[in-house]
């Protein structure tokens, strides 16, 4: 069956029958799994969220739906090229790879184009005008998407099945790793890695860094500050490519209007864990996405929602810098 | 008799600044020699800064020219530049009155900040760099060795790796001088650079700067009010007041300028012969 709810349901389902099985430490550890890897989806996407933001304070709405538009470009590359399960193993991967590169690309033309488009003619205006044109881009392309693909749901037989399985009680509940948890995991490491590297060694991450901090200052010491924020979206559009092949693996089911929920809890979990901050991107998405998950396999499903941003709002209360952002300090 | 200008690194002819009905820069035109280090003064509120800000982008002059030339000739029209053009081709760069430092980052990312553009060339725009091309490892240690180069300058050196916000107040100024240094500029424009400093960091800074026109083969104009800098290390000074330039000559020439005693004391002209001869007296007894 394909579950329309583009919730938790279908993972739950994959390890179905056994979830009545108790409250005991294979149980959680399962659990574990699966949220880290839902974790490591909203910490891709977060990253364009705190990064944008960081280098020109505003929140581009319609990142999330750069991340459902890369998501319908990966179905069609992987369509195309005719992937099916019974592809080997070896040829997936150099396949996906192919698929990953291409989405990327494409997602950050996205990316690039909106911000030349629709934010960067409306800087230096007052600070809402290119908030509004981010809700505006958002609904465009989910449009777009709508009208060009259909609004029906589009799913994709999975590619990569098995796994290890890790522990089996007695009862017959196993605690199960699949392959593609392990490319999901392995893959973010690896691109937040990359990222995080860029941002710290290159040139470019420097003058991205000096931009946020003081962008007149950066462009009378050469930086053409423009480019370095054209780079800052291609980048997060980079990532949330990479969120958005992820999801269509492991979900296997996407319509235009993925990009709303994702983005609104990656954009959560931006903010939980500190606005601006990369690392606080990464654990607050992790956090949203272990919350979830354990929320939906003790309590219920239905609110697993309500107590992600039950949490955003008890960590604002107690922590409004989030979990590692610097606190606000008052330029003179 | 006034100061010749034989070499203009800068020349600026006839600039107008407007802000609504105010007139902050009227009419004003000099030179700034490629061996000097020309100093510009006035009282505060004379237009000194806006001149500043009109050389490097910040504002676009209501009417004037504002020229920038290298040895070999080429010239450049900074009123028509993008700003970050100015400092990228033109090699004119600046420091602020009020420190504007990278605070987050350390001593050493600063001044690799001001190499940007050789090292984004260097890299093919940061894709070379990540899959480690040579050429780019070759140019991002020639600008560790220049960065290192002006910390060893400035006394920075053991502070390589601290962040750059944490130094004390003297050293800020002296980093943002040397991250200026670091964009390999032909015309260094500092806004109060003594501002704040001690009188034992105020004789460091003139021996820096006078380091910079003789080994660095870079000119440096100079806004400052600490008259011990001005007078001690300036090779031609242009004096401002209400934004019309009053006297363009050596440091001896302008010592002794009665209009501009009078613009500093705010006296009326008629009265300046008075005041200089209380000045005179003074000096004697």
């Amino acid at each position: 069956m394909i579950t329309v709810d583009l919730g938790y349901e279908r993972t739950v389902l994959y390890f179905g029958g056994f979830v009545s099985g108790g409250s005991l430490m294979e149980y959680f550890l399962q659990q574990l799994i699966n949220g880290i890897t839902l974790g490591s989806i909203y910490g891709l996407i977060a990253i364009g969220y705190t990064m944008v933001y960081g280098i020109i304070g505003m929140i581009n709405f319609a990142h999330g739906d750069i991340f459902m538009v890369s998501s319908f470009i990966a179905l069609i590359v992987i369509t195309a090229l005719g992937l099916t399960v019974s592809t080997g193993l070896g040829l997936t991967i150099l396949a996906l790879i192919l698929v990953l590169v291409t989405s990327m690309v494409i997602a950050s033309v996205f990316g690039w184009t909106t911000e030349r488009l629709a934010y960067r003619p409306l800087r230096g205006s007052f600070r809402l005008a290119p908030l509004i044109t981010a809700i505006g881009i958002s609904i465009v392309l989910q449009n777009y998407i709508q009208i060009t693909q259909g609004a029906r749901v589009k799913p994709l037989q999975p590619l990569i099945e098995n796994g290890y399985t890790l522990m089996t009680r007695a009862d017959g509940f196993t605690v199960q790793l699949s392959n593609m948890q392990i490319l999901i995991i392995t893959v973010t490491i690896i691109l937040m890695t990359i990222f995080s590297l860029i941002i710290a060694k290159t040139s470019l991450g420097r003058a991205q860094r000096a931009c946020e901090q003081d962008r007149k200052m950066a462009s009378l010491l050469g930086i053409n500050v423009d480019r370095t924020i054209s780079m800052t979206f291609v980048m997060g559009a980079a990532l949330a490519a990479v969120a958005g092949l992820m999801f269509l693996l492991y979900y296997g089911v996407i319509d235009f209007f993925i990009g709303f929920v994702a983005g609104v809890k990656a954009f959560t979990a931006a903010v939980l864990g500190g606005i601006g901050s990369l690392p606080g991107a990464m654990l607050g998405g992790l956090v949203i996405g272990l919350i979830e998950t354990f929320w939906s396999a003790y309590f219920s499903i239905e609110y697993k929602d309500v107590a992600a941003f039950s949490m955003l709002a008890i960590v604002l209360i107690f922590l409004p810098q989030g979990l590692l952002g610097k606190p606000e300090v008052e330029k003179v | 008799m006034t100061h010749t200008v034989n070499d203009p690194v800068l020349t600026v002819e006839h600039l107008n600044m407007r802000f609504g009905g105010l007139l902050a820069v009227d009419d004003l035109s000099f030179d700034v020699d490629r061996r000097d280090i020309t100093a510009l003064i006035g009282p505060n509120g004379a237009g000194k800064t806006t001149v500043f800000n009109c050389i490097t982008g910040f504002y676009k002059p209501t009417e004037g020219r504002i020229t920038a030339r290298h040895e070999d000739v080429a010239s450049f029209l900074l009123e028509r530049m993008d700003d970050f053009k100015i400092p990228k081709i033109a090699k004119v760069a600046r420091t602020f009155q009020n420190i504007r430092l990278f605070g987050g980052m350390t001593v050493l990312e600063n001044l690799m900040v001001g190499q940007h553009n050789p090292l984004m060339i260097a890299s093919n725009y940061t894709f070379g760099g990540i899959f480690g091309l040579s050429g780019y490892k070759r140019a991002e240690k020639e600008a560790v060795e220049l960065a290192k180069y002006w910390m060893e300058q400035t006394g920075l050196t053991a502070r390589a790796d601290d962040a750059a916000g944490d130094l004390p107040y003297g050293d800020q100024r002296k980093l943002e001088i040397a991250r200026a240094m670091c964009t390999k500029p032909k015309l260094l424009c500092l806004d109060e650079p003594a501002a704040g400093l001690n009188p034992r960091e105020s004789e460091e800074l003139n021996k820096l700067l006078l380091f910079i026109r003789k080994e660095r083969d870079t000119g440096v104009l100079l806004i400052e009010h600490d008259m011990n800098v001005v007078m001690g290390i300036s090779d031609h000074i242009i004096v401002l007041d209400y934004g019309k330039k009053i006297a363009d000559g050596t440091p001896e020439e302008i010592r002794n300028d009665p209009s501009v005693i009078a613009a500093y004391l705010g006296v009326a002209d008629e009265e300046v012969e008075e005041v200089e001869h209380e000045i005179e007296e003074g000096a004697s007894s």
